[in-house]
């Protein structure tokens, strides 16, 4: 049985669409992806998941539970961190942790032994008594990640769990999060870092517009909808060169601002010619999931 | 899960226990407060102003203060929580949103906060009491009637008062409902003197507030005295209470889980 199953999900509000008909499964030990801009409908489609708000039309199970009907019981094993941490303030970190188990029902003495090993987790153990305001961003998600574990959930559900990190604490948090991945942990992530997504999902779903417009592992949507070089030229005069001279060239070229994006199968030639013209900067690089985001909506992630 | 598949039970009591644990942090200042707080409307207005008006309905002025002051400060302190803290919880803190993501329901927060500001507003009520009994102006054992009346007007207005954390778009929106609600009944509802004085159209408006029957409540108990109308009173505080936890869990819910 796969760990969440949506058939034809949507939402709307006042007859705009949200979500606007989602088909997809997220299967035992697997990282699944929702990966898009913001408004994409992707924070939406978690609080589908987890009988948070009612679907406008088809339906979604969690862990096999029918949403929102027993949200109750699907709940009781499902660990979420929210985009924003909402840690209690009024409590200290070890606080948190016992206070949020309650709520499952554990209390302090079921805790006790759970306890070490969390704060562990988060890497807080010096910082068990600290009040949540003297945190690092990083600090307190990863304590809001140790917390949604507190219950040792079968499957995490997290809303963009690195936005807002300065780069180090990202590096951090994907280590958590691959550890917990290579355990056999479930993980449903929604987020807008293509980066994110390509490092710890084993298949991710691109959205857009509260639409699934791809699917697949991240190899696959690469191979299956880019070229595998591309070259992205900047400056002022970058598109008219590129009219002249990267055009007969490329597979496929995009513009985006003052960049361009060329996909090519081969990509000397145009390497060949960027040295002759010192005055653009360029950079040659794998395809990633970004050009795929780009190809199919035409928009970077980033523009929203 | 949807209005119909949840079902009142004992759940609500992590959440009371959180908030309880954030207030014993400060318990000491906030007893203190409570205690203060009394002391000085007592000497302040009952000896003070009392010297000046003598007797009311044949008591001296701070013994027919004191039922008043305690329905008040119980309104109060119950209105705050509700209104201020609650908000904080829901709104700036996503204190709910965090707990909403366990097995816990919307409703069974909303239950939480309610009867959590009801037991804080007890502590109001009853430190007024307390000092009252300290100070010899009221005695008997038949004062212990009035904490449990005091815990129905606490319900009632934590129950109103989440009514309006709920539609609340901020805090600011806090202060109409205590110019155009609270402080109106704090002084028609016969707190500082009796409804009598008011003139007829404002004492049957006043009727219809909650205040007025918890004052009608408890003033005669802390005057060793039986209240008229026991039921109608009490029915009066149930309904409002009844109807506060019904609304704002609807209006909670359309804010919060749409």
């Amino acid at each position: 049985m796969d760990a969440i199953v949506a058939r034809g999900l949507r939402k709307d509000y006042g007859g705009r669409e949200v979500v606007a008909g989602l088909d997809f499964a997220v299967r035992r030990g697997e990282c699944f992806g929702l990966l898009g801009p913001n408004g994409a409908g992707k924070t939406t489609t978690l609080r589908l998941c987890l009988g948070l708000v009612p679907a406008s039309a088809g339906g979604v199970t969690l862990l096999g539970y029918d949403m929102p009907r027993q949200a109750r019981q699907a709940r009781m094993r499902a660990g979420v961190v929210a985009q924003f941490d909402a840690l209690d303030p009024d409590f200290s970190v070890r606080e948190n942790l016992l206070v949020y188990a309650r709520y499952f029902g554990m209390d302090r003495k079921a805790m006790a032994g759970r306890l070490p090993a969390l704060l562990e987790f988060a890497d807080l153990t010096n910082r068990a008594e600290s009040r949540i305001n003297s945190l690092s961003g990083g600090m307190k998600r990863r304590l809001a990640l140790a917390r949604a574990m507190v219950n040792e959930p079968d499957i995490l559900l997290l809303d963009e769990p690195t936005t807002g990190l300065d780069p180090a604490a990202r590096h951090l948090m994907w280590q958590r999060l691959r550890g917990l991945i290579t355990q056999g942990r479930t993980v449903l992530l929604t987020t807008h870092f293509m980066e994110e997504a390509e490092r710890l999902c084993d298949r991710l779903a691109i959205m857009d517009n509260g639409r699934i417009i791809a699917a697949g592992t991240p190899r696959e949507l690469i191979d299956a909808h880019i070229e595998p070089h591309v070259v992205e030229i900047f400056g002022e005069t970058a598109h008219i060169w590129c009219d002249q001279n990267a055009a007969p060239l490329a597979a496929r070229v995009e513009r985006s601002g003052e960049s361009v994006f060329c996909y090519l199968r081969e990509a000397g030639a145009l390497l060949g010619q960027l040295e002759r013209a010192p005055q653009l900067r360029y950079l040659h690089r794998p395809a990633n999931l970004e050009d795929v985001f780009l190809k199919l909506t035409g928009h970077e992630i980033r523009d929203g | 899960m949807s209005e119909r598949d949840w079902h009142p039970s004992l759940r609500f009591m992590a959440v009371w226990q959180r908030n309880f644990l954030v207030w014993r942090k400060l318990a000491l200042t906030s007893l203190l407060g409570n205690l203060a707080d009394p002391m000085i409307y007592m000497l302040g207005l009952g000896y003070g102003l009392g010297s000046l008006v003598g007797e009311v309905q044949g008591v001296s002025y701070i013994s027919f203060l004191v039922g008043g002051t305690i329905c008040y400060s119980t309104m109060n302190s119950a209105s705050f929580e509700a209104l201020y803290s609650g908000f904080s919880r829901m709104h700036t803190q996503k204190t709910w949103e965090s707990i909403m993501f366990t097995p816990l329901h919307l409703y069974d927060v909303v239950i939480a906060e309610w009867v959590w500001a009801a037991c804080k507003s007890l502590l109001s009520g009853g430190a007024i009491l307390l000092v009252a009994a300290l100070l010899g102006v009221i005695h008997g054992a038949a004062l212990l009637w009035i904490l449990p009346i005091a815990f129905l007007i606490g319900l009632c207005f934590s129950a109103l008062g989440l009514v309006i954390t709920a539609i609340a778009p901020s805090y600011d929106f806090f202060m109409y409902y205590f110019t155009l609600f609270v402080t109106p009944m704090a002084l028609g509802c016969g707190v500082f003197f009796p409804v009598e004085q008011l003139p007829a159209a404002l004492r049957d408006a006043a009727d219809l507030l909650p205040l007025s029957h918890a004052v009608a409540l408890v003033r005669p108990l802390s005057l060793r005295q039986v209240p008229a109308d026991i039921v109608l009173h009490l029915l009066v505080l149930f309904g409002y209470t009844a109807v506060g936890v019904v609304l704002s869990c609807r209006l909670f819910r359309r804010r919060l889980l749409r």
